[in-house]
């Protein structure tokens, strides 16, 4: 090789050449990527910094003393319950049923897999509103089994039931969206490995699978929460609005706001806005392992 | 031992199918189909001629015309802007680039009556921003203009989510071989880079569109909710619901969903798309 470069240079004239311009062909020229920058952060903070930064400016307005008493106030601390309790039930089923429709999904090949996938997903395209008014339709006044609920003196709707399968309804898929990509990635030698050495399915899932998918599934409930806890739509249609019984903390800050409490909306507002901030931390956090579990399942798949 | 006889494709070693996809079907069907297919029932109470009746009243046309026009407008601007902060995130590094990567999921992570109060403070005459456009004669809070920026605010993650993995993956020889062609950057970008990334925008654009159709709680509190200007059609279903008009409320509902799941359909498709041409 290297006699036969020397050849062609002793023959050819050595003409200097410019180094092709590398750098160039992938990048755009310093003020247009000044430009493109300039004009995305604009955007950003019109819509996102600006109004987090006037969430938390206008509720500590009126100073410590207001944000305290809005934030203590009975309402408040009843609404907070009840936003934790929905939230509490709301998450874990959703999560054994993530973990159920991800095993049964990822782990074994039968008819009907992708219409399963998408009814999976159908929650996210329906509007809140409407995920309230199916279960007024069923379990209200008027509704399928309102008459049978009120002869066994039995509350759905406008009561908290109803919430928390408004609740469980509008946070549906999170878990299970999460878990079924990461798990197919993941294929099934595992399991089968632990199954034909003599393990039984639930120590299988316990010591193999969730191990695998643990970061995957920490994710998708992460997400869930934040959804439940700030569920709006869905919740106030069932709700009833009562004060101190039926009251989230979402529907709280509307009644404040309604009353031109302007500095208590938006002190219980700075609550839920430091919650969305921990969820942005945690799911940054999180997501690279997620990231790292999936890139490992691809790595072994491509080498098995 | 049913299901399992009759769906998989294949034998398997491993156990609990039937558990796990009877308990799936079971919460599916118990949470999601029983009730949805109420709304689908409890229209048949009304005939023909008053469902169509219902559904067309100009009152409720005003407000498909307001949800589909702010919704789609909402969704192209987030898909230029979608575009360039993807791009600007992917392709270059500037200072504070990690927490404004993590910041764009804000809308996700926000409850929506929080996004609304806060929208409306920073948008009224006297707000940080809408001081700004008053005395230009534009009025943001409490019109319909108000309905589009809270519909841009909800789907401003989706276009930046859906593009940014396509961007990352995708391979700089492409650009380079461009531009050794004699390619412009300019028409590599729209040569090359762009009809790559086109299935992902479009998937984004129609994630962005069908959340900001179903939005409630970020618009309410800044549209100021006229009949006919600003009344967007989800409040609507509310507002009959409130009146004890439930074949009314549920007759809207249904056209909302037809729409909803026509919409979940073409984004399905469009996933293929992007995943065919990635060659996954």
């Amino acid at each position: 090789m290297q006699a036969v470069s020397q050849t062609v240079n002793a023959v050819v004239p050595h003409r200097p050449i410019a180094p092709p311009d590398v750098a160039g062909a992938t990048t755009e020229p310093a003020w247009v990527r000044r430009l493109l920058i300039g004009v995305a952060l604009v955007f950003l903070s019109l819509f996102l910094f600006v109004p987090l930064v006037a969430v938390f400016f206008e509720a500590f307005k009126k100073g410590w003393d207001v944000y305290l008493a809005a934030v203590t106030d009975p309402d408040a601390v009843s609404a907070i319950w009840l936003t934790l309790t929905a939230a509490a039930i709301a998450v874990p089923l959703n999560l054994v049923f993530g973990v159920a429709a991800a095993w049964a999904i990822a782990k074994f090949d039968f008819h009907g897999k992708s219409v399963l996938l998408t009814l999976i997903d159908l929650p996210f395209s329906v509007s809140p509103v409407i995920a309230g008014l199916i279960y007024v339709l069923v379990f209200g006044l008027q509704g399928w089994f309102g008459a049978w609920l009120i002869d066994n003196d039995h509350k759905v709707i406008f009561a908290i039931p109803g919430i928390v399968l408004a609740t469980i309804f509008v946070t549906f898929p999170f878990v299970a969206r999460e878990l079924i990509p990461l798990m197919q990635a993941q294929g099934q030698e595992q399991e089968e490995a632990a199954c034909v050495l003599g393990a039984s399915g639930w120590q299988t899932f316990w010591k193999v699978t969730l191990p695998n998918v643990k970061w995957g599934l920490l994710y998708g409930v992460i997400l869930c929460n934040a959804r439940a806890m700030g569920e709006f739509g869905a919740v106030s249609v069932v709700s009833g609005h009562i004060r101190g019984q039926t009251n989230t903390l979402p529907l709280h800050i509307e009644i404040l706001y309604n009353e031109y409490q302007f500095a208590a909306a938006f002190a219980v507002a700075s609550l839920l806005a430091s919650l969305a901030l921990v969820t942005l931390v945690l799911k940054y956090a999180v997501e690279r392992r997620v990231q790292q579990q999936l890139s490992q399942a691809k790595d072994t798949g491509a080498s098995a | 031992m049913f299901l399992s006889k009759t769906l998989l494709r294949r034998h398997t070693v491993l156990p609990g199918f039937d558990l796990a996809l009877g308990l799936t079907l079971l919460y599916l069907c118990l949470i999601v189909l029983i009730p949805l297919s109420a709304a689908f029932l409890r229209t048949t109470e009304l005939s023909w001629p008053q469902f169509v009746d219902t559904v067309t009243s100009p009152r409720v046309v005003a407000s498909y015309k307001l949800t589909f026009g702010a919704s789609l407008l909402a969704a192209l601007v987030n898909a230029c802007f979608g575009l360039l902060v993807a791009w600007v995130l992917v392709r270059h590094d500037f200072f504070g680039r990690r927490v404004v990567d993590a910041l764009v999921d804000l809308p996700f992570a926000l409850p929506t009556a929080v996004a609304g109060i806060t929208l409306t403070g920073l948008y009224a005459a006297n707000g940080w921003i809408g001081q700004w456009l008053a005395p230009l004669g534009i009025k943001v809070a409490f019109t319909p203009v108000g309905v589009f920026v809270a519909m841009t605010f909800i789907g401003l993650p989706f276009v930046v989510r859906t593009v940014q993995p396509i961007l990352e993956d995708m391979a700089s020889e492409l650009e380079e071989a461009a531009a050794t062609l004699g390619a412009s950057r300019w028409q590599s970008f729209t040569k090359v880079i762009f009809p790559i990334l086109t299935p992902a925008l479009l998937t984004g654009f129609a994630l962005a569109f069908a959340r900001a159709l179903g939005e409630y709680g970020s618009i309410i509190f800044i549209a100021g909710n006229m009949p006919m200007i600003s009344e967007i059609t989800p409040l609507l279903i509310i507002t009959k619901l409130e009146q004890h008009d439930h074949a009314g409320a549920t007759a809207i509902a249904v056209v909302m969903l037809v729409m909803s799941f026509v919409l979940l359909l073409a984004i399905n498709g469009l996933q293929a798309w992007t995943r065919k041409r990635q060659g996954k």
